[in-house]
């Protein structure tokens, strides 16, 4: 679990099952994991109201220990991109009582959750827990574009090419985290590249 | 005048029997000055100067907020009750000065909410109206379900349904009708917000559907205010203060501690807002805590009491303030 530093930083939690009838859960990678460590406390029958909807890693593991929990459906996808179409209609069409359980990379959690809260939902309502990667998702501040799953710290804007300090300062609408050039005074001042966000 | 709020000088400008039990009151600035801004669901608690003794009840503000040429409240009259809405029934007549407290608001919309669906019982109503003005004049999405015991008690059941048609909902009980709230909450769209007011065995029980059926507690919004349960006098020790004092039968400690010259934080009066809360120096004896604000934890411990609406029995009780 990622550690507290500026309160725009998010802050996850351990999935727990909610009461309800309905319950979406969206996850990726090893957050197939926090699913199946919630499902032993999970009261009988909880799953016939569920459906999971997984982005498996490159490994392709977890898939079979998510299916095993026979939800009411089990949907898989490549990538983020392309289940969003899926997740809008499913929430456009979902009712007061549906319950969203977000597992896995921060990338993850914050998109489906940016998703989730056009759609209505309350952030504090939605149950999280970070697992996996700590990759970020971030957003060039200078040209606006999104890079995905950087790890360094600074990292380069995949866009424009400046050379970004990876800040905590954290877009709940944007689901990214705020990338600032770290050398606007010298382009020609270089700090070492580390492996920040494994 | 006490923390968090500031006092309005204000005449009464109309009295409006409303049913057999609700009279609208009217009030307006003394200098004719617009009053404060407030937001759908706000209350003041008015000032009523009764004799030796001043009592202090919140209502809630039942116009347009669009609107602060003046503030309206409606009081339901309660003949078993402490006295406040009688003495709003008997003696306050149009052209009275009275003092009341800057709007606070308690029971506020979420206006990032797609819906939002309302729940009222009997004078529960009166929030209500100010919020769906609010929202009607920005052209929001509302659902009002209104229960009363009859029609003719039906306070402003005609005036909501004259002015939202379809979207205001009526039950009577002497009909049997009867919210069917499983049905109404299972089928609301995601993005929905709640508001119940009402008897708190109505906002108890909407509580606990909303949750058993996965409704987030955030999505969840009511207001309650509870009058102080009346009980056996008992006796009181401010610390700081140094003063000893009695709280009568009728009479709540918060009053006691007001009569006795201490000027203690407060908002709602209702056992909900956390304003008045005290520190419980040392105690003998049991408490009656009627609030709905600190935790059973806190209840258990011993160590915090809301004087608005909780009572003692017992040999001694010292408080903080």
């Amino acid at each position: 679990m990622a550690a507290k530093s500026i309160i725009s930083r998010p802050v996850y939690g351990t999935l727990s099952p909610q009461p309800g009838k309905h319950h979406l859960f969206i996850a990726d990678a090893e957050g197939a994991l926090a699913i199946s460590e919630m499902a032993a406390k999970a009261p009988a029958g909880f799953f016939d109201g569920a459906e999971i909807v997984f982005i498996p890693g490159p490994d392709g593991k977890h898939i079979a220990a998510l299916e095993s929990l026979r939800p009411a459906q089990f949907h898989q996808a490549p990538s983020f991109a392309s289940l969003l179409p899926r997740l809008k209609q499913t929430l456009s069409n979902a009712h007061m009582g549906l319950r969203l359980y977000l597992s896995g990379t921060e990338g993850l959690i914050g998109q489906a959750m940016q998703v989730a809260l056009e759609a209505g939902v309350d952030h504090t309502s939605m149950q999280t827990e970070h697992r996996g990667s700590l990759a970020r998702r971030m957003q060039c501040v200078h040209c606006k574009g999104i890079t995905e799953n950087v790890t360094t710290q600074p990292a380069t804007c995949s866009h424009c090419g400046l050379l970004l300090l990876v800040r905590d300062h954290y877009s709940r609408r944007l689901a990214a985290f705020q990338g600032v050039c770290i050398n606007a005074e010298d382009r020609g001042e270089i700090p070492p590249m580390e492996e920040a966000f494994p | 005048m006490s923390t968090g709020t500031t006092k309005l000088d204000v005449v009464v400008s109309d009295v409006v029997p409303v049913n057999d039990l609700v009279t609208r009151f009217h009030f307006r600035r003394r200098d004719g000055e617009l009053l404060p801004t407030f937001s759908g669901g706000a209350h003041v608690v008015v000032e009523m100067r009764d004799g030796e003794r001043t009592r202090l009840n919140p209502y809630s503000l039942m116009g347009s907020p669009l609107d602060t040429r003046e503030y309206t409240i409606s009081v339901r009259r309660d003949d078993v009750g402490r006295g406040g809405s009688l003495f709003m029934h008997r003696s306050v007549k149009p052209g009275l000065e009275m003092v009341i407290s800057y709007p606070v608001n308690l029971f506020s919309l979420d206006l990032r909410a797609k819906k939002h669906l309302m729940l009222a019982g009997g004078i529960g109503i009166t929030p209500f109206m100010a919020q769906t003005a609010q929202l009607a004049g920005e052209g929001g999405n509302f659902e009002l379900h209104y229960t009363c015991r009859t029609a003719s008690l039906g306070t402003y059941a005609d005036v909501l349904r004259e002015r939202y048609d379809r979207r205001v909902r009526l039950y009577h009980d002497d009909r049997d009708e009867r919210i069917d709230l499983d049905r109404l909450l299972s089928t609301q769209p995601l993005g929905t917000h709640l508001y119940v007011c009402g008897p708190a065995g109505m906002i108890n029980w909407v509580r606990d559907r909303a949750a058993a059926l996965g409704w987030p507690l955030e999505a969840v919004h009511f207001e309650h205010f509870a009058a102080p349960q009346p009980g056996l006098p008992f006796d009181v020790t401010l610390a700081v203060s140094g003063k000893t004092i009695r709280v009568g039968s009728q009479q709540s400690l918060l009053e006691a501690i007001e009569a006795a010259g201490v000027d203690p934080p407060y908002l709602c009066r209702g056992g909900v807002c956390g304003q008045c809360e005290t520190n419980v120096v040392s105690y003998d004896g049991k408490f009656v805590h009627n609030d709905h604000w600190l935790s059973e934890e806190d209840h258990r411990s011993g160590c915090k009491i809301m004087p608005c609406v909780s009572r003692f029995e017992g040999k001694s009780l010292v408080l903080e303030r």
